[in-house]
């Protein structure tokens, strides 16, 4: 397919004895908005570390827009300036930079990787930063900020490189349903224009509203997938069935 | 019943009292060696040396028995002022200060100063005024210490200060210094010890020991003169110091004088005019700005080669291989675990048949690399006090290793250290007095020597510890502006 931007092929990957994924196999489009849904455990992080090299896997391999990662060391030199380009990363807990502004967490790439002009690299940040309505905030360093505020930092800082395929881990954790509302739009803007968003959640309401898709692990493994509204309203396996039951009680 | 208890209290007192008595306790430095006091080969608990056996005889005219009590040489005034033992007397001299501040007995020895040269120079090194420009060392808290602080200013040699008088001559062999000024006695030592030195036989002024007392100790003072006297008289000293092989062509008309109860003749050099106490203090200033100029310049540099140093360790410790992190950990493991002050000897004295080290740049090295490795500590804490989270989402954004640790790690790990890192600096700068021991003459070791000179500590005692709070109390300042200024960065 054309407009794949990522395949996930029979990814292995063990800790120690245990095995974590078994297998997995995902794809996503250009354009798509994937939710990763499973019971805690089941290695949805684990799937969006490997893709995004922050974790070597033990079998089966990722492509990702060309660039495909296979078991071994985690990639170096070339190939991992190739795959930064593809993929960016938002983390469940930020990870902004603490000493710097939140204006320098989402100038700080392109002036050192891109090596971007000085204003240039601002301006386009001011940009990021105004899109999700927190250019007030600019200089405010990442211990100032509100736990949403943090979230939209950090999404610019990850905008900020361009990368077509956007990870997010847990978004919608510890959002009020004001600001899960609005994460939600966001998200379908920055589809709208073009970018593929795999995001894992424990929030089925949030993956039935915004998601096109969605991918049900247990246990290392995919055990059903489709259509987000399909999936979610009439659940197939046993699997699906509990994590949407553990919601409702 | 009660009567017998109060007689055996009353006899015990007594028996005590007695004892007490009997002993005449007398201090000297056995560090110092041979012929003066010296550690008894046979029996290392013991002590010999001609003043011991001066002692003993003292001690027998008194009645009493002598009781040798170790104290470093440099000490021995101020520890029978407060009185630590009765008498001190290891080649003290008699000086104008010392015997304004302390009861002295009569001379009881005399002594020339002379200079020692390398063999070869034995023709070009014969007077002070020959040296000029040169490395002349001696002994701290001396007349051949004050000889050479005159001649730096009159002939211009370079005056080079140790703790202890070994040492001169072996760095004046192995060319660290040009000459040593001190004591005949201690000359012909050093010849007889490891020979390769020469003796210049024109002595450069000559001096008398003494023994001291606490100043209101008159009494027992008087009493020490005339057993003194009588011995010089009856030739016991003479057999002492000839057994010793001190005895030598002056001391015949030196005993002739004391013993007669005239004062002995000196050379004009050392009979310096007798100046105020506020001049003293006035000439000494100088010398403690210029000691304290030394004490700064040499924290700072030590203190920027500890963190670079330190930064590398660090670092290693964190990045590198299993190899490089043992051979660091067994580094920070060794300097930690051992006395900085060996670590001075062993870089300055051990080393220097391998490479002779300036004792400035030995100093800056030995508390540097020292520090180096408490820094070590301090930056690897910090390196890994930075969420590791922080570090992949740094990854994930395309920055390099490299950048990572410059732009991301680095910076938040240093305002982490810093506050440790002052504390540090503070520490060093104190520290840095223990450089004196490879003849660096820093902010304490001019304290000492003007406390030597005049015979008192609480002048030179409160100039120093305001010197020292005007280097470290800026610091802290500075310190706390700094820490305060990026506490908003990483709380």
């Amino acid at each position: 397919m054309n407009d794949e931007i990522l395949r996930i092929d029979s990814l292995r990957l063990n800790r120690g004895a245990r095995e974590v994924l078994r297998g997995v196999n995902i794809t996503a489009a250009r354009g798509e908005l994937v939710a990763l849904m499973g019971l805690s455990g089941g290695g949805k992080t684990t799937i969006l570390r490997s893709v995004a090299a922050l974790e070597a896997f033990d079998a089966g391999s990722i492509d990702i827009g060309g660039v495909v990662l296979r078991p071994g060391p985690l990639p170096k030199g070339t190939l991992a300036r190739e795959l930064r380009k593809q993929v960016g990363m938002v983390f469940q807990l930020h990870y902004l930079f603490e000493h710097l502004t939140a204006m320098q967490n989402v100038t700080l790439a392109p002036l050192h990787v891109a090596h971007a002009a000085q204003a240039a690299a601002e301006a386009r940040a001011l940009q990021l930063l105004e899109s999700l309505g927190v250019s007030h905030r600019k200089d405010a360093l990442p211990r100032e900020l509100s736990g949403g505020e943090a979230q939209r930092v950090a999404i610019a800082r990850a905008m900020a490189m361009d990368p077509p395929l956007l990870l997010m881990d847990e978004p919608t954790a510890s959002l009020d349903p004001a600001r899960r509302q609005e994460l939600g739009d966001t998200l379908r803007r920055l589809v709208a224009e073009g970018r593929t968003l795999v995001v894992t959640t424990h929030d089925d309401d949030f993956a039935r509203d915004f998601a096109d898709r969605v991918v049900i692990l247990a246990e290392g493994e995919v055990v059903e997938q489709g259509n987000a509204r399909d999936v979610l309203t009439n659940p197939q396996h046993a699997a699906t069935k509990a994590l949407l039951q553990g919601r409702a009680t | 019943m009660q009567n017998v208890k109060t007689l055996i209290v009353l006899l015990s007192l007594l028996a005590f009292h007695a004892d007490a008595q009997q002993l005449l306790r007398w201090g000297g430095d056995s560090e110092g060696g041979a012929p003066y006091v010296e550690a008894d080969p046979a029996d290392p608990s013991k002590v010999r040396g001609y003043d011991v056996e001066v002692a003993d005889e003292i001690a027998k005219g008194l009645g009493r028995r002598a009781q040798f009590v170790q104290v470093q040489f440099q000490s021995i005034d101020q520890s029978v002022a407060r009185g630590d033992f009765d008498i001190g007397m290891s080649g003290v001299e008699q000086t104008d200060p010392r015997c304004a501040a302390l009861a002295c007995t009569v001379p009881y020895f005399e002594f020339h100063e002379v200079i020692a040269v390398r063999p070869e120079d034995k023709d070009r090194y014969r007077t002070l005024a020959d040296l000029k420009g040169r490395r002349v060392a001696t002994l701290s808290g001396t007349i051949a210490y004050d000889l050479l602080l005159k001649a730096e200013k009159d002939q211009g040699v370079i005056l080079v200060s140790y703790d202890d008088d070994v040492h001169p001559y072996e760095d004046m062999k192995q060319g660290r210094v040009d000459a040593v000024l001190l004591d005949n006695i201690i000359a012909a030592r050093a010849l007889r010890r490891t020979g390769g030195i020469f003796i210049q036989p024109q002595p450069v002024a000559a001096g008398h020991y003494v023994g001291v007392l606490a100043k209101e100790n008159t009494a027992l003072r008087d009493r020490i003169n005339d057993v003194l006297r009588a011995r010089m008289r009856d030739g016991t000293l003479e057999k002492i110091y000839r057994k010793w092989e001190i005895w030598d062509e002056y001391q015949p008309a030196f005993f002739r004088t004391v013993a007669e109860g005239e004062a002995p003749r000196v050379m004009p050099q050392t009979a310096a005019p007798r100046e105020s106490r506020m001049d003293v203090v006035m000439k000494y200033i100088p010398a403690l700005l210029r000691a304290s100029l030394i004490t700064i310049v040499m924290s700072c540099a030590a203190m920027a080669l500890a963190i670079m140093v330190g930064v590398l360790i660090a670092s290693g410790r964190v990045y590198g291989g299993v190899f490089t992190r043992m051979l660091l950990t067994f580094y920070v493991e060794v300097v930690r675990g051992t006395p900085v002050l060996l670590q001075l000897f062993v870089l300055y004295y051990g080393l220097s048949s391998v490479i002779r080290l300036p004792a400035f740049i030995a100093a800056l090295l030995g508390l540097g690399l020292n520090y180096a490795a408490y820094e070590s500590e301090i930056y690897r804490g910090a390196l890994e006090a930075v969420p590791r989270g922080q570090l992949e989402a740094a990854r994930t954004l395309g920055l390099t290793e490299y950048q990572v640790f410059t732009l991301v790690r680095g910076p938040q790990a240093f305002r982490i250290a810093l506050a440790p890192m002052t504390n540090d600096f503070v520490a060093l700068l104190k520290d840095s007095s223990l450089v004196s021991v490879i003849t660096v003459v820093e902010l304490t070791k001019q304290t000492s020597i003007f406390a030597a000179n005049i015979g008192s500590w609480v002048i030179p005692g409160a100039l120093c510890a305001g010197l020292y709070l005007a280097l470290s109390l800026p610091l802290a300042r500075l310190a706390r502006m700094l820490e305060s200024k990026w506490r908003m960065s990483t709380e």
